[in-house]
């Protein structure tokens, strides 16, 4: 990361509880996190550490009940309001009632694109993610990991400059996520996005990550971050080399770490 | 098309079956009249022409499948539809309100739906009573909604098509409010992640959502309906319409005629609920819909 | 400005009030006393009409001040409903002879109701209790304003008794006529509905066991019996009546077909309901067709059954009344109805509109909770 560009996230003293039937559950606790333009950060952690949380966070889709959170220098909410981050959910989440090429539309849509300026964008982003051929599909006709790429193409439509990315490959058998992680670094590298990523899998996030931050629960909190020293470029072999092997048993460890702090 | 001949044939089976219980009904019920009758014209028939006779009475207690074919095929095709007999002007008289009452129906419960989804207060206060209105035997109602009306000038299409509308705005309100709010938390997320507005949200999330829900609630809607224009063709003694002709029936004891009528009405209501399905499948494959 | 939260509906009220009071007189006698000052002309509202103006205006006043939620519907509430007594009680007497203010008034006290249900709607208690109350009190609050705005209505615009009597009169005719409604529930509910209710749900039942254990007949009952639940079946009425005599028995045959259908199509779906992986674990304890039914396919299928009963129970007391207008002897809701609506005693035939309403929801009621009983581990119950 460099230290001239602005902070595209940055989380101070950042907390959230929530109030349940059966007491408060604090699912954050002290969040102190920057992440700078053009990183790609992981966030990895056992359920329950507020990884997906923080990234909805990040979202504005839960609001922290301390400290603060800004994103491209706005708040959370101004950041949403001015669309500043495409969403990736767990399932694709793409409408069954329109075509692949009209789910693509949708966010153009809202934001009241012109119809010539939708028709280049849908032809740009699924060409991004290979889909090219399948505009005039339904969902329900595309397999897994085709519905998954679609709704990166959607959240890649509207040119945000960060992709919010909650744990989007975890439905998929592991052949067609190693082919889906290998297109999205390539994607990474080709439009230069930030790109924050929860994952449970450990190859996963230390092969794509520029930066691994590990959680752990009760209270969900950060309890280590760890620079990753790969190349930019990284084929699936590199996943064998001592390095990676270094990173990942690295990333065991802090886990580790964080649940022994437990009860 | 597997799913359907492997219905086609137990269907047939058993609707074959009920036309065979139907006759040896027929004949068993039939029998004491026709016993009366021959002990008083003194005659002792032989078996068959015994069980010819219980099928062929004028005002049977059951009549045969082939009576009450042939009386629906002659007041449905060989009298001038004008006539008061027809069952075409008949059934249409029914129809006409049922229709109305629909239309007016589904209108009002996709607007009562639409209110109870955006509007916190209505949603916990009329919601309840929604509900609690489908426990009430509502066509009781009926007949007092004709009278009251027929007292203060309205009468004809209008009351019946009122019934109608009420009995049919529930299910369709139910089921829009279901259907409304149908749409996964993900799916209102990714909106709220785009800033979408609640009338983006509403029209590009929520009522495509809910389509399948109203053609669902709009079955049973019409079928309610053509309840209620039946029923509410009862009271006063309305001179037209497939209620009137089962009135009339009872009055003059003309089974023959009162089955002919449930069979018209049973083909409407099998019409209606056939003709909502097929929008409902062209809508639903027009939105994409995986063919079943 | 910190202190103020304007509401639509308490403005709204306030504007109301200011043009009711410049409207002037609230009744006929009112304005007729107006005209003319020396004539000793008793008229409604003559010391109540500045109370009942003022409630509303300082009720209005309070809600937009910021006070706890609580306390504002408080306020909301007794304001509201004192104005709606004083409106109706002043009215007696004077029935047919209101002015629009009085119905600017009703519409302001309405408001103030509807902004009190608003407040309560927005409250968002920890306790469970406090939130079951509140499921309890604000539909039982619009429901009470539906009655006293019909209440108001027909009494202060005088509508004609025929056409809509008010709930007070409903409700003295209900007091007065006890024995009657109570014979005609003993003839129509008692007997005719119950009686046909369990055997059409029996025998609806009992055919979808028969028909679960022959494939061929299952394959075919299931499309006619969805076929036959869109059918206008009420239309064997007359048909009953003509086999089985005018009195309960003929009723109760026309419920049996009714509630025989709706019973057989859910039963039989019930059945299906089970899942591979349990009927797969049944198959390796080498568990036989009736062990396998009851222990795993009936418990299943305990959704969907009590589903048709209840649809059932509203099906039962809509086929006895409505074959009661196809003939009765002298008693049975149906032909009070039919009669009562033929001599115009139209307060008679809401009272038994809503005896049958009231027998309908406790019908539900008790299905319902037995349902809630025996089917506790059903996610739709668990949650609430």
């Amino acid at each position: 990361m460099t230290g001239i560009s602005p902070a595209v996230v940055a989380a101070s003293k950042l907390g959230l509880t929530f109030q349940t039937n059966d007491g408060p559950v604090q699912a954050l606790s002290n969040v102190d996190l920057t992440i700078g333009k053009g990183e790609f950060v992981s966030f990895i952690g056992p359920s329950g550490c507020g990884k997906t949380t923080l990234l909805r966070v990040i979202a504005d889709l839960e609001k922290p009940t301390s400290g603060t959170i800004s994103v491209n220098g706005m708040t959370a909410e101004q950041a949403r309001e001015k669309r500043a981050y495409g969403y990736v959910f767990q399932a694709a989440a793409l409408f069954p009632w329109r075509t692949i090429e009209r789910n693509v539309a949708l966010p153009l849509e809202i934001m009241g694109l012109s119809k010539a300026e939708q028709v280049e964008r849908i032809k740009r982003t699924l060409d991004l993610v290979n889909l090219s051929g399948f505009e005039k599909k339904y969902p329900w006709q595309l397999s897994g990991g085709m519905q998954q790429r679609a709704s990166i193409a959607r959240a890649l439509a509207f040119d945000a400059d960060l992709l919010l990315m909650d744990e989007p490959f975890g439905a998929l058998d592991e052949i067609v996520r190693d082919h889906l992680n290998e297109q999205l670094l390539q994607l990474w590298a080709r439009t230069n996005k930030t790109i924050c990523f929860v994952t449970h899998s450990i190859p996963e996030a230390v092969y794509l990550s520029t930066r691994i931050v590990v959680m752990s629960p009760r209270p969900g909190r950060v309890s280590d971050i760890i620079q990753s020293t790969l190349p930019k470029e990284r084929p699936l072999d590199i996943r064998e080399t001592p390095e990676f092997l270094a990173i990942a048993a690295r990333v065991r460890d802090g886990l580790r770490a964080g649940h022994s702090y437990d009860d | 098309m597997d799913s359907f001949r492997d219905k086609l044939v137990p269907v047939t089976s058993i609707l074959a079956g009920v036309v065979v219980l139907w006759y040896v009904f027929a004949v068993i019920l039939n029998a004491p009249f026709q016993r009366d009758l021959d002990t008083r014209a003194n005659e002792t028939p032989g078996t068959v022409e015994f069980i010819g006779k219980t099928l062929a009475q004028p005002k049977p207690t059951l009549p045969a499948p082939h009576q009450v074919a042939v009386n629906f095929f002659e007041n449905t095709f060989l009298r001038p539809i004008t006539s008061s007999r027809s069952l075409v002007y008949n059934a249409w008289v029914t129809l006409s309100s049922t229709l109305l009452g629909f239309a007016f129906g589904t209108a009002l419960g996709i607007i009562i739906a639409v209110g109870i989804v955006h509007v916190a207060t209505l949603d916990r206060s009329l919601m309840p009573w929604i509900i609690a209105s489908q426990t009430i035997p509502i066509l009781a109602v009926a007949p007092m909604i004709i009278v009251v009306l027929a007292a203060i000038g309205v009468t004809g299409l209008i009351p019946k098509a009122m019934i109608s509308t009420y009995l049919s705005f529930f299910p369709v309100t139910v089921g829009m409010v279901k259907g409304l709010r149908s749409p996964e938390i993900m799916h209102l997320d990714l909106m709220h992640t785009y800033n979408a507005s609640p009338s983006q949200t509403f029209w590009k999330l929520r009522v495509p959502a809910s389509v399948p829900f109203l053609f669902t609630s709009m079955k049973v809607a019409v079928a309610a309906s053509l309840v209620g224009a039946i029923v509410g063709e009862l009271p006063t003694g309305a001179v037209a319409g497939i209620g009137a002709k089962l009135l009339a029936g009872a009055y003059y004891s003309q089974s023959i005629d009162i089955w002919s009528a449930l069979v018209a009405g049973s083909i409407v209501a099998a019409l209606l609920v056939m003709v909502v399905g097929m929008a409902g499948r062209i809508v639903d494959r027009a939105m994409g819909g995986r063919p079943a | 400005m910190n202190w103020l939260k304007p509401s639509w509906q308490a403005v709204l009220a306030i504007v109301l009030c200011v043009i009711a009071i410049a409207l002037g007189a609230m009744s006929k006698p009112e304005a007729a006393a107006l005209a003319d000052p020396t004539a000793s002309i008793n008229y409604p509202y003559l010391g109540t009409k500045g109370l009942m103006l003022g409630l509303v205006i300082v009720a209005a006043l309070v809600s937009m001040v910021r006070i706890p939620s609580v306390a504002e519907a408080g306020v909301l509430f007794v304001c509201a409903h004192l104005v709606a007594w004083l409106l109706i009680s002043g009215i007696a007497g004077f029935e047919g002879t209101a002015l629009a203010p009085y119905f600017l008034l009703l519409t302001a006290a309405w408001l103030l109701g509807w902004r009190c249900v608003a407040v309560l709607s927005g409250l968002r208690p920890m306790a469970g209790s406090a939130r079951n109350a509140l499921r309890l009190i604000i539909p039982a609050i619009f429901g009470a304003w539906i009655l006293i705005i019909w209440e108001a209505v027909t009494r202060g615009a005088g509508i004609p008794f025929i056409l809509l009597p008010p709930p007070s009169a409903i409700g003295a005719r209900i007091a007065g006529s006890l024995p009657v409604l109570g014979a005609d529930v003993r003839q129509t509910i008692f007997k005719a509905v119950i009686f046909g209710y369990v055997v059409g749900s029996g025998a609806g039942f009992i055919t979808a066991i028969l028909a679960d254990r022959v494939p061929f007949l299952r394959r075919g009952l299931l499309p006619i019996g969805n076929m036959v639940s869109a059918l206008p079946i009420i239309g064997v009425a007359p048909i009953m009546v003509m086999w089985f005599g005018f009195d309960w028995q003929s009723k109760a045959a026309v419920v049996i077909i009714m509630t025989f259908f709706p019973m057989l199509v859910n039963t039989v779906a019930g059945l299906a309901a089970s899942g591979h992986m349990e009927r797969d674990l049944m198959r390796t304890y080498a568990s036989g067709y009736w062990p396998t039914l009851i222990k795993l396919r009936l418990p299943a299928a305990a959704p969907f059954i009590f589903n048709a009963l209840k649809i059932n129970s509203t099906l039962a007391l809509i086929g006895a009344i409505v074959a009661e207008f196809f003939g009765t002897p002298v008693v049975g809701m149906g032909f009070r109805i039919s009669t009562e609506v033929g001599r115009m005693n139209i307060d008679m035939v809401w009272a038994e509109i809503a005896v049958a309403a009231l027998a309908g929801s406790v019908f539900y009621g008790v299905v319902a909770l037995v349902e809630r009983a025996v089917t506790f581990w059903h996610p739709s119950v668990r949650g609430g």
